[in-house]
């Protein structure tokens, strides 16, 4: 604030220079390309999708201004708030799965061990390969006729009867999860394992001579320390979830009836498969909120540090 | 002699039982991939057989993808839009990332900012106006949509992983190669990128992996089946109608996993240790 009112005090000629002098020039230009493309594909579009959803717009009509009468049909729509539902679940569920299971693999990948860079390498795979052919694959592993998960469950003697994966609302829901928590996993415990790095090991070792024991070393030592590392992940977590598109498209396509429908998938189908374009780009607004607290709370966290 | 013992047992109970857990949750999608993509469709749909293993391997998969469709086709677009935008992208990065790492102008902060949130906006918030965009840009199903969009997510995750690399260099080289007549760019091309060359390749890597992998704009803008690229070929042109070809599509997606996975295990030190260095900047 100091500096801004001091600019103000400032006459015209050395405020201008503040511009213009060549290490702003230099900045200027080195940012242009960056700033120019956000503009013109990341900005302009979503002031776009604004203005189309308050519009009746259909494929290859123009439509005609509706104010917000999307937004209100879409909430009175039972269809919709299945899937609003949907999407809390998925998110919820996949987000506190890998976040749990993401501190006990860095736990394991921080001991030493032969082999440790290929079996780090090794985890990491589901996240690095393209998601929609790994889902491909969990299409086919939870194919109804020849499903190989429940050829195992059933010869390990886990199961007595063949689970309906895809093919029951409840065992849908249970797959898209699974898949989801699957391939994001790697990132928490990848992004958890640095996080472990960086905790210096004197401080086990006080707690060892004052005699605590494992678990309550890592109640008190490992988890504070590690809470900014696991903030940030679950926050970049939840907006990538909840937008999330490629699993719940290929695996369930939303069904059966409804029951795996997420925002992506349904402004994916109203808008494009349906065509009724001005309805769709509301369902994606749907996801701003979100994002929008993902952001600010995001950026408090990012300062207090 | 028995606490060494039961050390030994804690640590198979405790550390590696549990590993081996994890490592057959992640991997084995991969290798029902793997074998499902050589055997012949007899003896995939075979349910009397041992369906883990492969009694009779073969390439009839492979040859019939490469027969019936258009698979290499598949392959290059993606190896081209990949490669092309993650250089668009690499250079566009450094250049920002430099900027805000070093120089001193009004707006900067505010640039950096928007560079952040930027990251954070998902595709799908707005593929639908995106679509039209592309289209008024003359560019609608061809592989130059995606040459022109994917930058927009790929140059915020460039510039933010550069500005980290960038601060780690001490300032005092360039200072000096100033002070000797250098000019701002030249000493950034020619001292500070050198030094952060990890950097530069990490950020590149992972650029081409996002590409390669992107799903909802390609699917979104392209729909000519010699234009598409892997990611969207496969589950879209392979499945038709009812009838999944699941040797074919084993065999496919096999295919457009390896040359990341490779991609990959060449450069896991950097990858690792990028990722790492990204999370804790994060």
């Amino acid at each position: 604030m100091a500096s801004i009112a001091h600019a103000e005090r400032l006459p015209v000629e050395s405020r201008l220079w503040r511009f213009l002098k060549p290490e702003a020039l230099t900045g200027y230009f080195l940012i242009s390309p960056a700033v120019f493309l956000l503009l013109v594909l990341l900005a302009y579009p979503f002031v776009l999708a604004v203005y189309i959803s308050l519009t009746d717009r259909v494929l290859g009509e123009p439509g005609k201004f509706i104010w917000i009468r999307n937004f209100i049909k879409l909430l009175q729509d039972s269809f919709f708030r299945q899937t609003v539902w949907n999407s809390f679940i998925y998110t919820a569920s996949t987000v506190v799965l890998k976040m749990i299971l993401g501190i006990i693999l860095a736990l394991l990948l921080n001991q030493e061990m032969r082999y440790r860079n290929l079996v780090r390498g090794a985890l990491l795979l589901p996240w690095i390969v393209p998601t929609s052919l790994s889902v491909l694959t969990w299409l086919w592993m939870f194919d109804s006729l020849f499903s190989i998960v429940n050829y195992i469950l059933l010869g390990l003697g886990l199961i007595s009867r063949k689970v309906p994966w895809l093919g029951d609302p409840f065992w849908a829901m249970v797959s898209v999860i699974i898949v989801n928590t699957w391939r994001g996993l790697p990132f928490f415990a990848v992004s958890f394992l640095a996080g472990l790095m960086t905790i210096p090991r004197e401080l086990y070792e006080a707690a060892e001579t004052d005699g605590a024991k494992q678990f309550r070393q890592f109640w008190h030592i490992t988890l504070p320390l590690l809470q900014p590392v696991i903030a940030v992940v679950v926050l970049f977590s939840t907006i990538w979830t909840f937008a999330d598109f490629q699993i719940v498209y290929i695996l369930t396509h939303g069904g059966p009836i409804n029951a795996t429908q997420i925002f992506a998938t349904m402004a994916y189908d109203v808008a494009l498969v349906a065509g009724r374009i001005g309805e769709g780009s509301a369902i994606s607004l749907f996801l701003f909120p979100a994002l929008l607290v993902v952001i600010i709370l995001m950026l408090r966290y990012l300062r207090q540090e | 002699m028995r606490r060494k013992r039961l050390r030994t047992l804690q640590r198979i109970v405790g550390v590696y039982l549990p590993l081996a857990a994890f490592l057959c949750f992640a991997l084995f999608p991969f290798y029902w991939m793997l074998i499902s993509s050589f055997k012949a469709n007899p003896e995939l749909y075979n349910l009397k057989a041992n369906r883990l293993w492969i009694a009779n391997p073969t390439l009839d998969q492979f040859r019939d993808l490469f027969a019936k469709t258009a698979a290499l086709q598949w392959l290059w677009n993606s190896f081209f839009v990949s490669f092309l935008t993650s250089m668009i992208s690499m250079t566009f990065g450094i250049m920002a990332g430099y900027a805000l790492a070093r120089l001193k102008f009004p707006g900067a902060q505010a640039f950096g900012l928007a560079t952040f949130i930027t990251y954070l906006v998902p595709t799908t918030l707005i593929f639908i106006p995106l679509a039209r965009v592309v289209q008024s840009l003359g560019l609608s199903n061809s592989i130059w949509s995606l040459v022109v969009t994917y930058p927009t997510f790929l140059i915020p995750f460039c510039t933010w992983m550069l500005i980290a690399y960038f601060k780690s260099i001490p300032k005092d080289m360039e200072e000096c190669a100033m002070i000797d007549g250098c000019s701002r760019i030249g000493a950034m091309v020619r001292i500070v990128l050198p030094v952060a060359v990890p950097g530069v390749i990490f950020s590149a890597m992972f650029s081409f992996t996002l590409s390669w992998n992107e799903f909802v704009y390609a699917l979104t803008f392209i729909s000519t089946t010699t234009h598409k690229t892997m990611s969207v070929a496969v589950p879209t042109e392979l499945i038709r109608g009812d009838a999944y070809f699941w040797g074919e599509l084993m065999a496919a997606s096999l295919l457009g996993s390896v040359p990341v996975a490779v991609l990959y295990s060449f450069f896991m030190e950097y990858f690792v240790s990028g990722l790492t260095a990204g999370a804790l900047k994060g």
